[in-house]
């Protein structure tokens, strides 16, 4: 167990080394002149941009830069944006928890009620419920999330003013509306998954074991079933979970929450290629550590699986 | 129509209370399955009937009924779809059919225990087989997980796991198919039931772990002088542990005979052909002899005796009319006690 974490911890120094390249190069080769993106129309005057020039080595080749801009990685140093010459690691500070909270509140919402509408349209599978569970689930999934975060602002935000519109001013209800939208998209697909996968394994024949037991339903459904069907939908929480993390730039958006979608956002639309490269950095450690906390759970989980 | 009641000297079942006659008494069970191309009709009338410390194999094809019947017996059937249109199921003289679910759960497991074939599906991968066992304990005595886990290593002992406790918390996935087998008998075994359904218990295994297998369930029946239902289509499985057999075709039993007499004088064209397809050394090099065509649709089962397709001597009258199971005697009508056979011309085939 141990060294195979250790191992999976060396496979993602090239992971992210190869990521940060990407989108490093991806930045830089994005054509215009960054400098000139500060000023907009104006004209930019020649001390700055020589300065500019200097301070983000803009001359240099791109593996000069990118070898300048790990170094700097190496040491906890972010880089400065180039917009506001804020420590990107600060922006990350300030944003990061902003989408921990709309992630947490979306995380626990599809969880909880994903997994018990799943589990019993699973349990009932052809009736009412079932029927019901899988054309709402089919609706959310189909429908996009910007028309679904903005039918929400506009409903439950506007008109009805249950929740705040935007803005992050009224503490957890502030972020509640937003969670609640951002989780329900895998909401609708854990839904799917729990419900397939308890009707699968309650036609196993280590169900009609249990049954010929005498164990009541409550145990056959709870204890046997349960365990066997939450295997994929734990992993798919998982990996969930790594996505919720680094932000949703649509949810972010639409409510103003200044989190690390939102930053995303805003650096693509000024160009501003530190910060960019910076929060896209953050993006990939979460994920890579995540998918390896999934890995471990799934053995934990399923016992034919074993690491060695 | 009368079935065998007595084919060997049966100690008196144990804890019996105040009924009398067989442990388990089959009355013309049928079952069918609604199904979208149809009714299937999967069980058409079975009687059986088994005494503590009695072994009885049902033989048949796949789709004979066999399984549906033992699954009937012990409730796990899915119904729907699944019916049971007509029919008992006397359990020390009391109808199961008309007990109440809660009832029924009570029997299950404790009284009435069944062994499947696939040991591997059949357990729970995800849990240990120490929990598996102990589980019996927990839910039918109430006993603490730290006294099931012991109970639970008894039992792994009981059926020779070696190293019982320090394998008491694998995982059934880690046994071979053998010991997963043993586990399974071990937990039909554990309330130490009257009544125990194997349904085809050695198919999955190899040819010495299922001598190994049957040899056990063999021994631990008659220390606990359990009756047995052997479900099984391997003719050479039955013959060393059966007292009696069942012959089972389109869900209807065809012939019925104490073990030997059934392979030395079959009275059913059926029964002989299942004897002659069995490959023997001494007609090495010889084609080996099949039953022609294929077991019948249960949607649409033959008219008359449904094996008549298939019967090398069926006659006008096999299309027609439905055999009853005749009561077979001697060429001399003195008794045969046991043997019964559904075909027209039992005679021509047992005398013939």
């Amino acid at each position: 167990m141990g060294r195979y974490v250790l191992r999976r911890l060396l496979q993602m120094v090239p992971v992210i080394i190869g990521t940060t390249f990407l989108v490093f190069a991806l930045v830089t080769e994005m054509g215009g002149d960054p400098v000139q993106n500060l000023y907009g129309e104006r004209p930019v005057p020649e001390s700055i941009r020589v300065a500019l020039t200097a301070q983000y080595h803009l001359d240099d080749p791109l593996p000069v830069r990118y070898g300048y801009y790990v170094s700097g990685l190496l040491q906890g140093d972010f880089g400065t944006s180039l917009s506001g010459s804020r420590p990107i690691s600060e922006m990350i500070a300030d944003a990061w928890p902003e989408t921990l909270k709309v992630a947490g509140i979306a995380f626990v919402f599809e969880m909880v009620v994903g997994v018990a509408a799943g589990v019993l349209a699973g349990m009932r599978r052809g009736k009412f419920l079932d029927n019901l569970v899988l054309l709402s689930t089919l609706t959310v999934i189909a429908v996009p999330i910007f028309v679904l975060g903005q039918t929400a602002q506009i409903f439950l935000g506007v008109k009805a003013g249950i929740f705040p519109v935007s803005g992050t001013n009224e503490g957890f209800m502030s972020y509640l509306l937003p969670g609640l939208v951002l989780g329900s998209v895998s909401l609708a697909y854990i839904a799917r998954l729990a419900r397939a996968s308890v009707a699968e394994n309650l036609r196993m024949d280590y169900v009609r074991t249990a049954k010929a037991k005498g164990l009541s339903p409550t145990r056959i459904t709870g204890v046997h079933v349960l365990r066997n069907s939450l295997i994929p939908v734990v992993t798919f929480l998982g990996a969930d979970l790594g996505t919720l993390m680094g932000g949703a730039i649509v949810t972010e958006r639409i409510f103003n929450i200044p989190g690390v979608g939102y930053n995303l956002f805003k650096a693509i639309q000024i160009e501003d290629g530190p910060a960019l490269v910076g929060f896209v950095t953050l993006l990939v450690l979460v994920y890579v550590v995540m998918a390896l906390v999934v890995d471990l759970l799934y053995a934990v989980l399923d016992p034919r699986i074993r690491y060695a | 129509m009368t079935i065998i009641d007595k084919t060997a000297d049966v100690p008196a079942p144990r804890g019996a209370g105040d009924h009398e006659g067989p442990l388990l008494e089959v009355r013309d069970l049928h079952v069918e399955f609604h199904t979208r191309e149809g009714v299937a009709q999967a069980v058409n009338g079975v009687n059986y009937t088994v005494s503590a410390g009695e072994t009885l194999a049902v033989l048949g094809e796949s789709g004979s009924g066999k399984s549906v019947t033992a699954q009937a017996i012990m409730g796990i059937l899915d119904m729907p779809p699944g019916r049971i249109p007509k029919g008992e199921v006397l359990f020390r003289g009391r109808d199961l059919l008309t007990m109440s679910p809660e009832e029924r759960r009570k029997i299950r497991g404790s009284k009435i225990a069944m062994i499947f074939q696939d040991a591997l599906s059949s357990l729970n991968p995800v849990l240990t087989v120490g929990y598996q066992l102990g589980e019996m304990f927990r839910v039918h005595q109430g006993l603490s997980k730290k006294e099931a886990k012991v109970k639970a290593i008894e039992l792994m002992d009981r059926v020779k796991i070696p190293a019982a406790a320090a394998r008491v918390n694998d995982y059934p996935h880690q046994f071979s198919g053998g010991m997963r087998q043993r586990i399974m008998i071990a937990m039909a075994l554990a309330l130490e039931p009257d009544l125990i359904i194997a349904d085809e218990p050695t198919t999955a295994l190899d040819v010495t772990v299922q001598a190994q297998v049957m040899d056990l369930l063999a021994e631990l029946q008659r220390e606990y002088n359990m009756g047995l239902i052997l479900i099984t289509h391997d003719l050479g499985v039955v013959a060393d542990v059966a007292d009696k057999i069942a012959v089972m075709y389109a869900g209807r039993i065809v012939e019925t005979a104490p073990v030997h007499e059934l392979y030395q004088r079959p009275a059913h064209p059926y029964t002989r052909g299942l004897l002659d397809s069995i490959p023997r050394l001494d007609q090495k090099g010889q084609e080996l002899y099949a039953i022609k065509g294929l077991p019948p649709n249960l949607l649409k089962i033959p008219s008359g005796c449904a094996f008549n397709p298939r019967c090398p001597k069926a006659q006008d009258v096999c299309r027609t009319d439905v055999p009853v199971l005749h009561p077979v005697t001697e060429q001399d009508g003195g008794e045969l006690p046991g043997r019964g056979s559904a075909c027209h011309f039992w005679k021509e085939t047992i005398h013939g």
